[in-house]
């Protein structure tokens, strides 16, 4: 019953999005008030169905209802009841849901609070929600259906995936997809703005939250799957430049991007046919992620399933949106009136520096991701892109981008002085020598690029504060006027300095982790001892363990160094019955942003087993930039321009613009 | 500086950053791209020694044979060939004999496969496409290589975990 109720909800919401996509059009074309009033409440209402159908699937997991496919294949009785719960999106179907589910809650919001949107906007905006909605409601409706029954229900189910059990991918994919979806909003203002055929600054600030916010999640949830791949997949690595992670980065690139140049659009009123694009690009590469994820077109830990008619449908969906979207863009993009002038000298010259680099990396991940596909296509050859190839042309990209930003923010709009600049970023280049120096004389004779690297981290931070300092004229004024100064700096200039010093955070994590990472690999009978980093790691002994769904062999290591005892670390071997498959869960000791890392391997027939440990040196920085990063775009984010004065009556701001 | 002016300074700054873009995917593209054979498609094309390729295949049941401080040894074949690898380290959870595998690395002088990397796959379902798609090309897929286990496995023994 359950089931057949979260079916028909979904059937309901397929309807109210095809209402929803249709009449607010035609009530704009026509001046039709009622008729553009019909978008919000279809919003609202589909937000609901959707919510009542996600719903049902999450009871169907809960009560282990395995009557139904998706239930049966993917949740087991024994299993912990948090993983009943994510087990919903761990899998194609469910995860589809919450895709929708989602967007239909980006469009639910739009409608609740875009009350000071000019009608015709908001009804064109929600339309092409409306729209996006339709196509993979019929998507999963026809392909993907997670209510589907069995005929003769089995007593017992297949069980998850064992490494998708785990908290990190509880949180994971809703926050991806927050992203992912988030900038769909960007993308339907844009198409919205083309429709109409008028785009003017406070269409940017309308815009600039939304992407923030997806942008926020997507930072956040591409760092929790990099996390969760580290501790989980068992071989210490991060980043594996694999294509479902870069079908994450690329929209968060361009993303990134989107959300400078939509600063340059909102400031300046110039930029516009170029934020518009990047809109339509971000979520087209979203998209673009959704298909190589969800097609099967990668095997990989991300495609659940391989069904030819989905990878089919979701090209489908795929064209109609970008094409659709760039032959729009191409026809009406001309209509757009160019904005204002400045040098190329200045702060919009420095954003638009960054949006160079930020689409060129771009593209080349882009090229990495999408050449092996082309070519077996083409050709039939297999080849694999892997992280040589990205280094090579990801990392050249990103130093120039990184020395420019620090000039960024310490230059005024439409003209700057750039040697006033390099002036004011004195104390910040000096640190970075010094940085630079110190770590040569220690590390002599070891790697040369790394103590450059740790500058250029170190430069980017540094000129993040000096950003501060110069605003709240700190070492210049008495130090009670500076407070009061930085109390009253907008919020939106704290989190450009956070995030921009969340970048070198990162930097410094990724340099230290891969340049003087230390390991032992090898076999271990109870008793012996291996040292790794200073670190003495004895193992005490083998203990078997019973789970709720699986058994475990437990190897515990008394930590020790300078004969002092530090704490006992336990990794793990799990084996799920259900699946026949085993996990690795590793043991961390953190140490400052350092972490110790044990992992088994398998037995010998002479009860020694294998172990891995590494010493990874500031690991921890790598995951501690991005939240650094979120929380700077979430100091914007409460930034009272965006919240008092943004909403400002469209007319108004177009009365202005032929003063120009 | 003129309006045109202007944007042609953006515009060549721009086609600039493109060029080193370009000249760098086009450098990477030629030193760093790994081809992918099944032990039949390497012994066609005489791969020369030291060229690093990904080779894939299924493991030769009874092949592996573990040597001292993890030094592992084992054939990969693919029905009509097979290939000898050899590894040094801790071969990923889902590693077993009979069940497909891709491992990346070069041939050395006397014909053997050294691999620096076995790759963890994570399903115990799961055939890697590239494997699958050359054991099908050569007529040698069988079909319950990718299926699922039967709903029964609830009873299949525990495998491994134990010493």
């Amino acid at each position: 019953m359950i089931a057949e109720a979260g079916h028909y909800a979904l059937v309901l919401a397929l309807g109210l999005a095809l209402i929803q996509s249709t009449v607010p059009i035609l009530g704009a074309r026509w001046g039709d008030h009622a008729l553009m009033n019909v978008a919000r409440s279809t919003a609202l209402a589909q937000l609901l169905f959707v919510g009542a159908s996600f719903a049902a699937l999450t009871m169907l997991h809960v009560v282990s209802d395995f009557s139904v496919v998706n239930v049966f294949e993917n949740s087991h009785s024994m299993k912990p009841l948090l993983y009943k719960i994510t087990g919903v999106w761990g899998n194609h179907e469910g995860s589809m849901l919450l895709w929708v589910l989602i967007l239909a809650l980006f469009g639910g919001l739009v409608a609740a609070f875009g009350n000071n949107l000019p009608l015709s906007l908001r009804a064109y905006v929600l339309a092409v929600q409306g729209w996006i909605a339709a196509a993979f409601y019929l998507f999963i409706l026809a392909t993907s259906n997670p209510f589907l029954r069995i005929a003769r229900p089995p007593i017992e189910g297949r069980d998850l995936n064992p490494v998708l059990q785990d908290i990190g991918l509880a949180v994971h994919p809703p926050m991806l997809y927050l992203g992912y979806v988030g900038f769909s909003i960007s993308f339907s203002f844009a198409v919205a703005a083309l429709l109409e055929g008028r785009i003017d600054a406070a269409w940017a600030r309308w815009v600039r939250p939304w992407t923030l916010v997806a942008w926020i999640f997507l930072t956040l949830g591409i760092a929790m799957g990099s996390y969760w791949a580290y501790y989980e997949l068992g071989w210490g690595g991060w980043w594996f430049w694999d294509p479902v992670e870069n079908a994450s980065l690329m929209p968060w690139l361009a993303g990134t991007a989107l959300l400078h140049s939509a600063v340059v659009m909102e400031k300046r009123n110039a930029l516009k046919v170029w934020t518009i694009l990047l809109s339509i690009l971000t979520f087209s590469l979203s998209l673009l992620g959704t298909f190589l994820v969800r097609s099967g077109v990668l095997t990989s830990v991300h495609a659940f399933a391989t069904d030819p008619a989905r990878g089919v449908f979701i090209l489908l969906i795929l064209c109609l949106f970008i094409g659709g979207s760039l032959s729009l863009y191409a026809w009406r993009a001309s209509a757009l009136k160019q904005g204002g002038l400045f040098a190329p000298i200045s702060r919009e010259g420095a954003l638009v520096l960054n949006n160079l680099f930020l689409t060129s990396a771009c593209a080349t991940v882009f090229i990495g991701t999408l050449y092996p596909l082309a070519l077996e296509v083409l050709t039939g050859d297999k080849i694999s892109v892997g992280a040589p190839f990205f280094n090579l042309t990801f990392g050249p990209l990103f130093v120039p981008l990184l020395l420019a930003v620090p000039f960024g923010p310490l230059l005024a709009w439409k003209r700057g002085d750039l040697i006033g600049a390099a002036q004011r970023l004195m104390a910040a280049g000096i640190a970075a020598l010094i940085a630079v120096a110190v770590l040569f004389a220690w590390t002599f004779g070891g790697a040369t690029l790394a103590p450059l690297a740790i500058g250029l981290a170190v430069f980017v931070i540094a000129g993040a504060l000096t950003d501060l300092a110069e605003r709240t004229g700190l070492f210049r004024t008495p130090f009670a006027v500076a407070i009061a100064r930085a109390r009253g700096l907008p919020r939106a200039t704290w989190g450009t300095a956070f995030a921009h010093a969340g970048l070198g955070v990162a930097l410094i994590g990724i340099v230290c982790e891969t340049t003087w990472n230390s390991e032992y690999i090898g076999t271990m009978k109870p008793r012996d001892v291996a040292t790794v980093a200073g670190y003495q790691l004895k193992l005490d002994d083998i203990t078997q363990r019973q789970g709720p769904n699986f058994r475990e062999m437990i190897a515990q290591f008394t930590i020790s160094r300078d004969g002092e005892t530090l704490q006992v670390m336990t990794p793990s071997k799990r084996n799920f019955t259900t699946r026949g498959s085993s996990t690795t869960e590793a043991a961390l000791l953190t140490r400052g942003a350092s972490q110790l890392y044990v992992s088994l391997g398998d037995t010998n027939a002479d009860g020694a087993i294998a172990v891995r440990i590494y010493h990874k040196p500031l690991v921890l920085l790598i995951w501690w930039g991005p939240v650094l990063m979120a929380f700077g775009g979430l100091l914007s984010l409460s930034d009272r321009r965006l919240r008092v004065g943004a909403p400002k009556p469209a007319k108004a701001a177009r009365a202005l613009a032929p003063a120009e | 500086m003129t309006r045109k002016q202007r944007r042609l300074t953006m515009i060549g700054g721009s086609l600039a950053v493109l060029a080193i873009a370009a000249a760098l995917v086009l450098n990477a593209m030629r030193d760093s791209i790994v081809f992918f054979s099944t032990p039949t498609m390497a012994a066609e094309k005489q791969i020369p020694a030291g060229k690093r390729f990904r080779l894939g295949g299924l493991v030769q049941p009874g092949s592996l044979v573990k040597g001292d401080n993890l030094a592992v040894n084992f054939s990969v074949a693919d029905g009509s060939a097979t290939l000898p690898v050899a590894y040094k380290g801790i071969l990923p959870d889902l590693f077993r004999e009979g069940q497909g595998v891709v491992a990346e690395g070069a041939l050395d002088a006397s014909g053997v496969f050294k691999a620096d990397t076995v790759l963890a796959k994570h399903d115990e379902t799961y055939m890697p496409k590239d494997v699958a798609d050359a054991l099908k090309k050569q007529g040698h897929w069988k079909d319950d290589y990718g299926a699922k286990p039967a709903a029964t496995a609830a009873s299949a023994p525990v495998q491994g975990a134990s010493k």
